[in-house]
């Protein structure tokens, strides 16, 4: 049953990612290609050369074009540069692996170093000496006298 | 254990220090147009690339012995269209002098840039530089830009904006004098 729910969930997440896929919209595109003169993405942009990107892209999306074929003829005209975030692939793929590689390391470092200094913070409570029954008399003297 | 890792850490610290110290000086250094501007002779960058005009590719190397006017321009560039008959006119006088115009299209689409030559007639060879690559090397900061590459691949003149007539022409003749 939890299997069967963890499934439909996935189909749910799913299906809306590969209508954009397949029927991508000019403003989900406008935000994943940059502008070439202006080097920010197209949504961003009014130069001359943004507008015509607009353009192109329009007619290919009514042309019936899915969002990866439209990227693909906007990097063969501009370069790679066109796409705001590298495709997950080849060498580019690194850049999506590095991060997350940092971050699952960050986190294991944090986690070892918390756990080191519980650990010495225990021994150190433990190392410490018993009170001299003598001192602790006199300690519970004092603390009576100010109660009083 | 600790020393090592201690000296790793700094070890990459200083690794990222000199990194950030190159790309500073590398940036200070600048491209063509300043060392221009500073009076510094020095060689035109070099490129190869797809020609739009025609098949194939052409080199800037390959034109070396002639005086290249190098034109930087885009088809959704107005001024680029005011400019063009100026520059296909220069190359028609000149071209039997041993001067080459030779226009470089880049951050355009190909069918766009192929469509400009035609409406606007142009006669010179053209290339397209899809990537921009050529552009930082010129320092280049808009379009048109046109320079002039002497006989012996040195770069000349610089001319950023729209050129004139009375200025192509000058830089023409001044690049013709120069044995």
């Amino acid at each position: 049953m939890r299997l069967l729910a963890l499934g439909l969930a996935a189909l749910a997440l799913a299906a809306p990612a590969l209508a954009s896929q397949e029927r991508p919209t000019l403003s989900e595109l406008e935000s994943e290609v940059i502008c070439p003169t202006c080097k920010s993405t197209l949504d961003q942009s009014s130069s001359p050369i943004a507008s015509r990107m607009r353009a192109f892209i329009s007619t290919r999306i009514a042309a019936g074009d899915s969002k990866q074929q439209i990227k693909d003829a906007l990097v063969a005209e501009f370069g790679q540069a066109v796409l705001a975030a590298p495709p997950k692939e080849g060498f580019n793929l690194l850049a999506w692996l590095i991060p997350l590689a940092l971050l699952a390391g960050g986190g294991i470092a944090v986690t070892l170093a918390a756990r080191r200094w519980r650990v010495s913070a225990s021994e150190a409570q433990s190392r410490v000496p018993p009170l001299d029954p003598k001192a602790e008399a006199r300690l519970d003297d004092e603390l009576r006298s100010f109660d009083a | 254990m600790k020393r090592a890792s201690q000296v790793l850490a700094v070890g990459v610290v200083v690794a990222m220090f000199g990194l950030l110290a190159w790309r500073l000086v590398d940036k200070a250094e600048g491209g063509a147009a300043s060392a221009l501007r500073e009076g510094k002779l020095v060689d035109a960058p070099g490129f190869t690339l797809p020609r739009l005009d025609r098949p194939g590719e052409l080199s800037l190397a390959s034109l070396r012995g002639k005086i290249v006017v190098l034109n930087f321009w885009a088809s959704w560039c107005q001024p680029c269209k005011e400019e063009t008959p100026l520059l296909d006119r220069a190359w028609r006088t000149y071209r039997n002098r041993g001067v080459v115009v030779l226009g470089v299209d880049a951050r355009d689409f190909r069918g766009d840039a192929r469509r400009f030559i035609r409406k606007y007639g142009i006669t010179y060879p053209v290339v397209h530089d899809a990537k921009g690559s050529t552009l930082a090397d010129y320092e280049l900061t808009g379009f048109p830009e046109t320079f002039i590459v002497g006989r012996d691949g040195r770069l000349l003149e610089h001319f950023a904006g729209a050129v004139s007539a009375q200025e192509l022409g000058s830089g023409i003749e001044r690049a013709l004098a120069r044995r």
